[in-house]
């Protein structure tokens, strides 16, 4: 019989680690989303098939068998990455494909005359992004966001398969030791949500912040 | 280093575990419709405490990872008596799962059927049941048809999440492959295409089906 104390402690142990591989691929996430977002909708031809190229196979092939094939090939290949780069990679190229798609979108989503009446006023390109179109875009992406980034946390769980000590490695190696299943599991689904319910509110938060006088 | 004769040669039996990934696929999306629709007509009840829990049980599901939902099913049900086998299993988590964002798609489709169908369903002295299967869900379902079908193909690219539980699908071969000859590089290359080839041109259909639709409907949801 282990201690309700002991099982607490290594599975608040497994969370910290969550915590930082979703921290970390969502930095790496949004960054990629920003960049292949605004590389579709170039004018420059190879940069718009670079980027479809990147989403399309993202997108198109599962995340576990891309963490598996960056775990399991790539040492093959002559590279050795540590377990943690492994999951932040994968997850962060995945879900930056899903990002890059919502940023396009969102920046399409923005209506034409906002456009026409920055360079009318004869405002720079950066400076329209920056001023007029980016603030609009964003209030549409956020939602979409929102969404990805609960996705982005279910997907932590997944690490766990590429031997990292996540909360659900955790869970699964306290299972094997105590075989107090039932209490493990229901612990672990509760501590899930404890982290995902914030992040919601925070999204939605954010998002009445940012339209306040924007009808 | 990359062996393209290995890389044929295991082609076979990948397809072969395709087969069950995409039986995965179809029962868990079955689950998943039903389910859904179950909890989109429970969160249109009169009485607010099963609202309250099905809304509730809804959240709940969508913010905790598939993995370990499926763990959960897999492990913690034989305690009380109930043993899956890892197919079951794992359709049953991968269609409780989605049957969360279902249960949204159903509501968009349902919500978007104007107020007079009802009115007239009622007029007409229609029963309840009759006003559903004869008038609201003929119009709801039509123009909810991509979504359902963007889920399905998001469905079939969780199916590996069923390899955890020890169900021999495309991933788990692909491992056995690889821990019997160490040649991961070629295993999982081709799962990955195989992925892509099947899911790519599926998305560029659901594409073609929604431009039907909204041409059709005037308008998409």
């Amino acid at each position: 019989m282990v201690s309700n104390i002991a099982i607490f402690n290594s599975l608040l142990k497994g969370l910290a680690v969550t915590l930082q591989v979703l921290g970390y691929s969502v930095i790496l996430a949004l960054g990629l989303s920003f960049i292949f977002g605004f590389l579709s909708l170039s004018k420059w031809k190879m940069a718009k098939i670079v980027s479809h190229l990147y989403i399309e196979i993202f997108r198109g092939t599962s995340l576990l068998v891309q963490l598996f094939w960056l775990y399991f090939s790539l040492p093959i290949l002559g590279i050795q990455l540590p377990a943690m780069l492994v999951g932040v990679l994968g997850l962060g190229l995945n879900y930056g494909a899903y990002g890059a798609v919502v940023v396009k979108t969102s920046i399409q989503a923005v209506p034409k005359g906002q456009f026409e009446a920055s360079v009318a006023l004869n405002m720079s390109p950066f400076r329209r992004m920056r001023s007029v179109i980016l603030p609009q875009a964003f209030l549409i992406m956020l939602p979409t966001f929102s969404n990805l980034t609960i996705e982005l946390l279910k997907g932590t769980s997944l690490v766990s398969l590429v031997t990292l000590s996540d909360l659900t490695f955790q869970a699964m190696a306290l299972r094997s030791a105590t075989m107090e299943t039932v209490k493990i599991f229901t612990i672990l689904l509760i501590l899930y949500f404890i982290v995902a319910y914030p992040i919601t509110l925070a999204f939605r938060w954010l998002e009445k912040k940012l339209s306040v006088g924007r009808g | 280093m990359w062996s393209w004769d290995f890389a044929f040669s295991i082609l076979p039996q990948l397809l072969q575990a395709m087969v069950v990934t995409i039986e995965a696929t179809i029962v868990g999306f079955v689950i998943a419709a039903l389910l859904g629709l179950l909890w989109t007509l429970c969160k249109r009840s009169p009485f607010t405490p099963l609202r309250i829990a099905v809304n509730a049980f809804v959240e709940f599901i969508k913010s905790t990872p598939l993995l370990v939902q499926l763990y959960f099913i897999f492990f913690v049900f034989p305690a009380f008596g109930v043993s899956l086998s890892p197919f079951l299993a794992g359709v049953l988590g991968l269609g409780l799962h989605y049957s969360t964002y279902l249960t949204e798609v159903f509501r968009t489709g349902i919500d978007a059927i104007p107020k007079g169908q009802w009115e007239a369903g009622s007029a007409l002295n229609f029963s309840r049941v009759k006003i559903w299967t004869q008038i609201i869900m003929p119009q709801a379902i039509p123009p909810i048809i991509p979504m359902l079908g963007n889920y399905f193909i998001v469905m079939f690219k969780e199916t590996p999440l069923l390899s955890a539980i020890s169900l021999v699908e495309m991933v788990q071969t692909a491992q056995m492959i690889g821990s019997a000859s160490f040649r991961y590089v070629e295993a999982f290359t081709d799962v990955g295409i195989i992925f892509l080839v099947l899911s790519y041109p599926a998305s560029l259909i659901v594409g073609v089906i929604n431009k039907r639709i909204k041409q059709r409907f005037g308008q998409s949801i």
